[in-house]
C-alpha cells in the first residue's frame, strides 16, 4: 500500500463506500423506469385502489395485494418481534455467557435456512394443522404470518443480542448495585440503552417479512382477494410478481414491474421513518 | 398496586425463558423434520448423478455446482466492497452528511425485498447488459443483495475494537491504514467472518433473486455466461410443482446440511482464531 499512500487509500475507501448507495440508485432507476410509465398510463388510482386483477383482460388493480402484504407483515411482527426480543434479553441477561455462546450461533445458523424450506414446512405441517383445527383452506394469511414470524426470529434475536451486549457492563453494575433485580435492570436500563439496536433488528425483520417471496407463495394460497379473516387465502405483492413474472410479456410485465415500484417505494418510506427515529434517539442521548 | 420485584423477576424469567425455549423448539423441529424425511433419500449417487425426468428421478449434481459457484462469485465481489466501506465509515471519516447518506443507502438496500433484486437483476444484468440468464447475472445480483449485510456486520465488528488499541497504534507512529491493517481488521475478523457467513447462508438459500437472473437450466455450466440452477431453485420447483416429494425432501436435507457445514466450519475457524490470539 506504500505505492498508493495514505491519501490514495482514503480515496479508494471513499469510492467503495459509495458502492451500496450507487447500487440502490441503480436499482431505483431501473425499476422505476420499467414500472412508472405503466402506472401513469393506467392511472395511479386505478392501479393502487382497484381490486380487479385480470391480466388477460387488461385489468391491473393491485389493492388486494397491498392489503394482503400489510396484513401478512403485521402478523409476522406480532409473532416474531416479541418472541425474538424476549429471547434476546433472556440469552444476554439471564443465561450464563458460556451457554449463550452456544445458543446464539445455533440461532444464527437457522437464519441461513432457505426460505423455500420454511415454505415447505408451512405446506406440509402448518397448513394441515390450520385446516384441521380452524377450517378454511389452510394455505392462508394466518399460515403465512406464522411462517414469516418464525423466519424473522433469527434476524431479530441475533441483532438484538449484539446491541444488548454493546451496552456497557458498568450500566448494569450501577443498576444492580442500587439493589435492582435483573428484570428491573433490563426494563429500566438495558432496554433504553440498546433501544436503537432493537428497533433496527425489528425493522430488518420487517423488511424480511415484507420482501419474503418464496415462502409466502408456498403458504399464503395466492388467491387475489381482500382477506376478511386470517384463514383466507391471500396473494402478497411479492407473490404477485414472482408468480406471473415467468410468463408475463408486454403490458403485463410492465404491470409486474409497477407492482415492484409500489413495494420499492413502500420499503423506502419505511426505512426513512426508521432512520429518522434512530437519529432522533441518537441526538437525545 | 406495586408488585414486589421478586415476583416481577420470576415472571420475567418465565416469560423470557419461555420465549427462548419456544424459539429453539420451533427451530429444532424444522431441522429434524427435514433431515428425518430427507436423509434416507440422500446417497452418493443422488449427489453425483444428473436429474432425469425433470427431477422426478436421478440426482442433483448440476444444482450442487450452481449452489457453490453463485454464492462464491457473490462473496468475491461483495466482501472487499463491504469491508472497505465499513473501514471508511468507522475509521476514515467523522459523522457527516456523506456518511449519513451512505448509511441510509445501506439500510435501504438491506430492506429491499429479494424479489426486487430479482427484477433489477433481470432488467439490468440479464437484459440491459446482455449477460442473459447466467451465473454472472445471478452472482452479481446476489453480490448487491448481500453487500449491506457485510457492511453492517463489519462495521459493528470494527466499532467493537477498543479505542485504546487504536491509540496505542497511533502513538507508535502508525498511519491510519497501518492501524486498520495490523490492529483493527485482525481484531474485528471474527465479527467480519460472521457477517460473511450469514451472507453465504442467505446466498445459498436465495430463490427469488436467483430464479430470474441465473435461470433454472439443469445443464452443467461451462462458463459464467451459462445458466445454472441452484439447489434452492431446484427444491422450489420440485416442491411447488409437486414433481417428487421424495426428491424434494432429499434436496431440502442436502441444502440444510450444506448450510450447516458452511456455518459450522466458519464458527470453528472463528474459535480457533480467538483461541490463538488470547
Amino acid at each position: 500500500m506504500k505505492l498508493i499512500g495514505e491519501k490514495g487509500v482514503k480515496r479508494i475507501l471513499m469510492l467503495t463506500a459509495f458502492s451500496a448507495i450507487s447500487a440502490l440508485l441503480l436499482i431505483a432507476l431501473f425499476i422505476l423506469n420499467e414500472g412508472l410509465p405503466f402506472i401513469f398510463k393506467y392511472g395511479v388510482k386505478d392501479f393502487l385502489f382497484s381490486s380487479d386483477w385480470n391480466p388477460h383482460l387488461g385489468k391491473y388493480g393491485i389493492y388486494p395485494m397491498i392489503v394482503a402484504s400489510l396484513w401478512v407483515t403485521f402478523g409476522a411482527l406480532v409473532i416474531g418481534a416479541p418472541l425474538g426480543v424476549a429471547g434476546a434479553f433472556f440469552l444476554t441477561e439471564y443465561v450464563p455467557k458460556s451457554i449463550m455462546r452456544i445458543i446464539k450461533p445455533t440461532i444464527e445458523l437457522l437464519a441461513a435456512i432457505p426460505s423455500v424450506v420454511y415454505g415447505f414446512i408451512g405446506v406440509m405441517v402448518l397448513a394441515p394443522l390450520i385446516r384441521n383445527n380452524f377450517g378454511g383452506p389452510g394455505l392462508s394469511l394466518l399460515a403465512a404470518s406464522i411462517i414469516l414470524g418464525i423466519m424473522i426470529l433469527p434476524t431479530v434475536i441475533s441483532i438484538s443480542i449484539d446491541s444488548i451486549m454493546a451496552v456497557p457492563q458498568s450500566y448494569r453494575e450501577g443498576s444492580l448495585a442500587l439493589g435492582a433485580t435483573t428484570w428491573q435492570t433490563i426494563h429500566m436500563v438495558t432496554v433504553k440503552a440498546s433501544k436503537s439496536g432493537i428497533i433496527a433488528s425489528i425493522i430488518l425483520g420487517m423488511g424480511r417479512a415484507i420482501g419474503e417471496t418464496m415462502a409466502v407463495i408456498m403458504v399464503a394460497g395466492n388467491s387475489v382477494n381482500i382477506p376478511h379473516s386470517p384463514l383466507d387465502s391471500v396473494r402478497t405483492l411479492t407473490a404477485n410478481i414472482a408468480l406471473e413474472m415467468s410468463y408475463a410479456t408486454g403490458l403485463h410485465r410492465q404491470a409486474l414491474f409497477a407492482t415492484g415500484v409500489v413495494l420499492f417505494i413502500g420499503i423506502i418510506i419505511l426505512n426513512s421513518i426508521a432512520s429518522v427515529v434512530l437519529r432522533k434517539r441518537a441526538v437525545k442521548k | 398496586m406495586r408488585i414486589h420485584p421478586r415476583y416481577t423477576q420470576r415472571g420475567a424469567i418465565a416469560v423470557l425463558g419461555g420465549a427462548t425455549l419456544l424459539t429453539l423448539l420451533i427451530l429444532a423441529f424444522i431441522i429434524f423434520f427435514i433431515l428425518e424425511k430427507g436423509l434416507p433419500g440422500i446417497s452418493l449417487s443422488f449427489l453425483t448423478t444428473n436429474p432425469t425426468d425433470m427431477g422426478r428421478a436421478g440426482g442433483i449434481f448440476p444444482t450442487l455446482i450452481g449452489t457453490i459457484i453463485l454464492p462464491l462469485l457473490a462473496i468475491i465481489i461483495a466482501t472487499p466492497l463491504g469491508i472497505f466501506t465499513s473501514v471508511y465509515l468507522s475509521e476514515y471519516t467523522k459523522e457527516n452528511k456523506a456518511t449519513r447518506i451512505i448509511r441510509f443507502g445501506t439500510d435501504c438496500l438491506a430492506g429491499i425485498p429479494s424479489i426486487i433484486f430479482g427484477l433489477f437483476g433481470y432488467i439490468f444484468f440479464v437484459v440491459t447488459l446482455g449477460f442473459g440468464w447466467s451465473i454472472l447475472s445471478g452472482g452479481l445480483t446476489l453480490a448487491v443483495m448481500i453487500l449491506p449485510t457485510i457492511i453492517r456486520t463489519s462495521e459493528e465488528a470494527i466499532r467493537a475494537v477498543p479505542k485504546s488499541y487504536r491509540e496505542v497504534s497511533f502513538s507508535l507512529g502508525a498511519t491510519s491504514w497501518q492501524t486498520v491493517k495490523k490492529v483493527i481488521l485482525p481484531n474485528a475478523l471474527p465479527g467480519i467472518v460472521t457477517g460473511i457467513m450469514l451472507s453465504i447462508g442467505r446466498a445459498i438459500g436465495e430463490t427469488a433473486a436467483v430464479i430470474f437472473t441465473a435461470g433454472s437450466s439443469l445443464r452443467i455450466p461451462s462458463s459464467v455466461f451459462d445458466s445454472t440452477r441452484t439447489m434452492a431453485v431446484h427444491f422450489y420447483i420440485l416442491a411447488r410443482e409437486g414433481i417428487s416429494a421424495e426428491n424434494a425432501y432429499a434436496t431440502a436435507a442436502t441444502l440444510i446440511i450444506a448450510v450447516l457445514i458452511v456455518n459450522l466450519s466458519a464458527y470453528w475457524l472463528m474459535h480457533r482464531f480467538i483461541a490463538k490470539r488470547s
